[in-house]
């Protein structure tokens, strides 16, 4: 960059020439896709949401009008941040330590490990309208799994998808099911600790809770900020389980399914207010772009890297 | 891994009889483990049951009946032969475009040096930290101005341009192949190009595999994008179908199960199949930790 400005850019050989050449011919399908479908969608969308854009007629430029709008007129733009919040705050949490304590039960030397790794990883591969079916069957209130399993220890099981207090927790609890993903992740990585650390605490006489504390975690702790950053930015994008889950995709009883997105949909596709919508997106974006900063700043004081002396 | 040394052995041979901590983790996990399938035992008993059956109170685990004409109605009461051969032919296309597309763009950053490099990789990375929403909404203007929402075209062009997380995970790979062997071919006046098609690839196999196996799932799932570029029925696919499916049996539980065993059977059986590969993702995934 610096080259630029003031110097000449040194003249490259021909060879290097020609291998820059070739470079960019390798990444161009990528290039295209940047620019095409990503950028500058984007920087239309910043522009459209300064306008009262409805993608056929107009494109009035109405200033921040429907930012305005979005953080004092639409009780709803606060119900969807607030139900996505609930799932992230929850969901997060729940799922990586779920997956972090099925991981160091499935490192253990046992009897038939690799088929019960199979059976945890495998709903993690499913997903789609078929899981949201499943789930609003499991979760239904006379017939379904859950409250016939809870009935069997005396409890009697909430309506879950029509209590809106339940809705969010049967969501949830649908995702719970899903660890294995992460598992698998975490599995990769407890096998990468080196055994003679743990020897040697043994031999220090730490009890299991300590090594896990004071080894494990450390160690595996890298995997641990990645799971949680990618499941964050995944948690904000919740929006099928409401579309599917709920009649029509009206966000459920008492709104309690109307993810941010769910709304941010409904806003462009079925009202056509695309300014408004895409103002959402970008508010949407900025929230999630400050979290994951936030997310990588907080990572310096737990993340552990092998060979970082800092 | 011939040599075993004599040494660890008498400490193998003290574990050989199971720990307590064993057995209750075994128990533990074995417990788990029917809990974690009895949601799928569930699906397929429902799918099995009469109607009468499912107003049952309590539910039964084990069908009295099994009808499996309940399959047969099931696939006769929408065109599902149809969402079938569409949701097909999607996941050819993501398969092969994201399986040549990725590898090709993963080895310009991998192997080639070019002024700009770093600077288009550090954006590469941040674009995976865009929400997919974001870019929806702005994709369908797009898309609907060159007229073409209605078609598969906004589902298939964005296959072939190429997928950060692809590239990233195939970059790494391609790292840890030994620069020696594609050398040799450079010396021998090989072109990139040439390289990469006859050594590169032929020894990216399995990472492309996983790939293969991820895309073709991921498009064998995707809701959003049918949902927001297809009108018209005969182009549904399964996961649309299956949607809209639901509005005409409502409540009819054994036919939405029905409906759902037949949608998550494929992929339930490519994953008994291709196991390894499903794994390996999640290993190259773990790789990318940084």
């Amino acid at each position: 960059m610096k080259a630029t400005i003031g110097h000449k850019r040194p003249k490259l050989s021909k060879l290097a020439r020609q291998e820059e050449r070739q470079g960019y011919m390798f990444i161009l399908p990528w290039l295209i896709g940047l620019f095409g479908i990503t950028l500058f969608p984007m920087l239309f969308s910043l522009y459209a949401s300064f306008t009262n854009y409805d993608v056929t007629s107009r494109m009035d430029f109405i200033g921040i009008d429907n930012y305005r709008r979005m953080f004092s007129d639409d009780p709803l733009f606060w119900t969807s941040l607030g139900n996505t919040l609930y799932y992230v705050v929850w969901m997060v949490p729940l799922t990586t330590i779920g997956s972090v304590l099925l991981a160091l039960l499935l490192n253990e030397k046992i009897l038939g490990m690799r088929f019960f790794r199979t059976i945890y990883y495998l709903p993690a591969v499913l997903s789609g309208v078929g899981v949201y079916f499943l789930w609003m069957q499991l979760l239904s209130p006379t017939s379904g799994l859950i409250n016939t399993l809870l009935s069997w220890v005396g409890i009697s099981g909430p309506a879950w998808l029509s209590d809106p207090v339940w809705t969010k927790p049967a969501i949830i609890l649908m995702k719970m099911w899903a660890v294995g993903g992460g598992m698998l992740l975490y599995l990769a990585s407890l096998q990468g600790v080196p055994s003679q650390l743990y020897e040697a605490a043994k031999l220090d006489g730490a009890s299991v809770f300590r090594r896990f504390w004071h080894i494990t975690l450390p160690m595996i702790s890298p995997v641990i900020f990645f799971d949680v950053v990618t499941s964050f930015i995944g948690g904000f994008q919740v929006f099928q389980e409401g579309y599917v889950m709920t009649e029509s995709g009206n966000g459920g009883p008492m709104n309690s399914l109307l993810f941010y997105n769910l709304h941010m949909w409904h806003k462009a596709f079925t009202v056509f207010d695309m300014g408004y919508a895409m103002g959402m997106a970008w508010v949407l974006f900025v929230i999630v772009l400050v979290l994951t900063l936030i997310n990588m700043k907080l990572s310096r004081r737990w993340v552990y890297y092998e060979g970082d002396d800092q | 891994m011939g040599r075993v040394q004599p040494y660890i052995s008498p400490q193998i041979h003290h574990k050989k009889r199971l720990s307590p901590r064993q057995i209750i983790i075994f128990i533990i996990l074995a417990l788990g483990s029917v809990l974690f399938l009895l949601p799928l035992w569930w699906m397929i008993a429902t799918s099995l049951k009469s109607m009468q059956e499912i107003a049952q109170y309590p539910p039964t685990f084990i069908p009295q009946e099994f009808h499996l004409d309940n399959y047969i109605r099931t696939w006769a009461a929408a065109p599902f032969t149809q969402y079938t051969l569409n949701t097909l032919l999607l996941s050819f296309f993501a398969v092969t475009g994201n399986v040549i597309v990725n590898a090709f763009v993963a080895y310009g950053f991998a192997r080639i040096r070019f002024r700009g490099k770093k600077i288009w990789f550090s954006i590469l990375l941040a674009t995976m930290m865009i929400p997919g929403f974001v870019t929806l909404i702005p994709q369908y203007v797009m898309f609907s101005k060159l007229h073409l929402v209605g078609t598969y075209y906004p589902l298939i062009i964005p296959q072939f341009l190429g997928s950060a997380f692809y590239i990233f995970m195939l970059r790494q790979f391609y790292l840890s192949i030994p620069r020696e062997l594609s050398e040799a071919a450079k010396i021998d006046g090989a072109s990139h190009f040439y390289t990469w098609l006859r050594v590169i690839i032929p020894l990216s196999k399995p990472a492309l595999a996983t790939i293969a196996i991820l895309s073709f799932n991921g498009a064998w799932n995707d809701f959003l994008g049918p949902l927001l570029y297809v009108n018209d029925e005969s182009l549904y696919t399964l996961q649309i179908g299956l949607q809209s499916f639901r509005g005409s049996v409502q409540t009819q539980w054994n036919y939405l199960m029905a409906g759902s065993v037949l949608v998550l059977l494929p992929v339930i059986v490519l994953f008994f199949i291709f196991q390894r590969y499903f794994i390996e993702g999640m290993n190259l995934t773990a790789g990318t930790k940084g």
